[in-house]
């Protein structure tokens, strides 16, 4: 299948979710989630905040432990691999924080060299320097290799953040609300942003929002999530033809901003 | 009423153990790790060396000030008395046994719980609220090789150092001292001071300062990568480092001292 001049292939999952349960004390933040994230796809996670979306996705990752249920990443399932192999599967997938988290003590430069030479030792300095070359001008940064993070606005920090994840190559990327504290033509740069490095880079992702517009620019499919679990999935015209509920005071937010 | 009380009391201390317990075998467990993971290649050693900057070569001058005015202080406090006895000529060696077995060590120690302890909280702490040490595990980076590993290993190999450096400014500021009142000369001193120090004190002091390095820096990384409350978390783990440390080195002291005093 093909949209937005990327392909995708329906065939071939790279996330399958099922029956994902999560809770911290006597709030159930998770509850019974189930999601499938195909080759090439960007799909969109909507959802208020509080929802447990972030919890989604650092559970993907394997920051967060499930309660119950499975996440099969890339065919391996997160939750049962040692450390070792955990890391080795970390290689394969990107993750963008709504923060950056950036290293505030290094350069642009050497924060994007960091995962860098820690995971491919025998690396030149020429070919890391052409390495880190090649992302910032992909995500739009060519001249900030030697500034701080302090230095950085909030939508550049955002791209060096998506440039630290994408210079290890990887095949999957989760964006954790990257529209988020950004004013409007830096989230629409933003937005361009993600759906370039999904046809430069040939990856498949999975966006935490609560920006409509981003949903809308980068979904390839959303689903919408509520109280831990998605009451909606689909094209994002299908999704919101119907007006009712959550889907409504979502729209009617969005269209007040 | 009171069975009610009982009732509703019960959880609240169980899970107050339970809490003591818990928190007991995190550091347990964080320590078995810092083993585990120390000697596992690869060594960062570049951050092992910027470590060892930051703890040692920083921390210089403090030790400095402080040793040169505990060595001048030890001795003006103690002439009075031995020159009660006509033992002034004892100064030299009475001060280096003080120094080497008990001042250089803690000195030292609490110098850097102080100023290093409170910063690895602080820093760690900070990059923990952050998200950067998350950012470093999800990089496949082994953030607890990166940023403990190094910070502790940096301290016990820098307090040691440190302590034999206080302890050689301690003497050196009761030299001067001693020189001002008695024309005592820079050789004859030190032969005089280092004459009584044996092997076993040598060793003592040696023990202490790995022992204090090592825990100053287990106890700030630990609160440091542990740290939760935003901006308020960061600020309670430096002071709880400081304050954890200092409490540990006097408990260490106290064994330390007994176990060598009985091995004497």
């Amino acid at each position: 299948m093909k949209t937005n001049g990327h392909q995708i292939d329906m065939n071939e999952t790279v996330i399958s979710i099922r029956n994902l349960y999560k809770s911290f004390g006597e709030k159930h933040v998770l509850q019974g989630i189930d999601l499938d994230l195909h080759k090439g796809e960007n799909v969109v996670v909507l959802g208020r905040s509080g929802t447990g979306k972030s919890v989604l996705i650092k559970i993907i990752i394997g920051l967060l432990k499930p309660d119950a249920g499975t996440v099969n990443v890339l065919g391996e399932e997160v939750d049962k691999l040692e450390d070792a192999a955990l890391r080795a599967l970390r290689l394969k997938v990107g993750f963008s924080f709504q923060s950056s988290a950036l290293y505030d003590s290094m350069t642009v430069g050497e924060n994007l060299a960091f995962p860098l030479t820690r995971n491919n030792r025998d690396m030149s300095k020429e070919q890391i320097r052409k390495t880190i070359d090649i992302v910032l001008e992909a995500i739009g940064l060519p001249g900030t290799i030697n500034q701080l993070p302090s230095e950085l606005s909030g939508g550049q920090k955002k791209r060096i953040g998506i440039g630290r994840t994408l210079i290890l190559r990887p095949e999957i990327m989760l964006y954790d609300e990257p529209t988020a504290g950004l004013d409007p033509i830096t989230s629409m740069e933003l937005n361009k942003l993600i759906v370039s490095v999904q046809e430069r880079f040939n990856t498949s992702s999975i966006i935490i929002t609560h920006d409509l517009t981003c949903a809308k620019e980068v979904g390839d499919r959303v689903a919408v999530m509520d109280e831990g679990k998605f009451i909606r999935e689909g094209k994002f015209d299908e999704v919101f033809s119907e007006k009712d509920g959550l889907i409504k005071s979502f729209y009617d937010y969005n269209f007040i901003q | 009423m009171s069975s009610t009380n009982e009732k509703s009391d019960k959880p609240v201390i169980t899970a107050k153990i339970d809490g003591f317990f818990l928190h007991f075998y995190n550091i347990a467990a964080f320590v078995g790790r810092f083993f585990r993971e120390a000697f596992r290649p690869p060594i960062e050693w570049g951050e092992f060396v910027r470590q060892c900057y930051q703890v040692g070569y920083k921390s210089l001058a403090l030790v400095t000030v402080t040793g040169f005015i505990t060595g001048v202080v030890f001795t003006e406090q103690s002439r009075p008395t031995l020159s009660e006895f006509g033992v002034t000529a004892w100064l030299p060696s009475l001060v280096a046994i003080a120094v080497v077995r008990a001042l250089a060590p803690l000195i030292a120690a609490l110098i850097c719980a102080g100023k290093v302890g409170s910063s690895i909280g602080a820093e760690l702490g900070s990059m923990k609220v952050t998200e950067q040490i998350d950012a470093m595990e999800v990089s496949a980076i082994n953030p607890f090789r990166y940023l403990v590993v190094t910070r502790v290993m940096a301290m016990t190999v820098c307090l040691p150092l440190l302590m034999f450096y206080n302890a050689l400014i301690g003497c050196l500021g009761s030299y001067f001292d001693v020189h001002a009142h008695e024309q005592t000369s820079l050789v004859s001193f030190f032969d005089n001071a280092f004459a009584q120090i044996t092997f076993l004190d040598y060793t003592t002091a040696l023990t202490k300062a790995i022992l204090y390095g090592f825990t100053i820096g287990i106890v700030s990384c630990y609160q440091g990568f542990n740290a939760s409350q935003g901006t308020m978390g960061v600020g309670k783990a430096a002071n709880v480092s400081v304050i954890v440390s200092m409490f540990l080195i006097f408990i260490e002291e106290v064994i330390i001292v007994h176990v060598f005093n009985s091995i004497r």
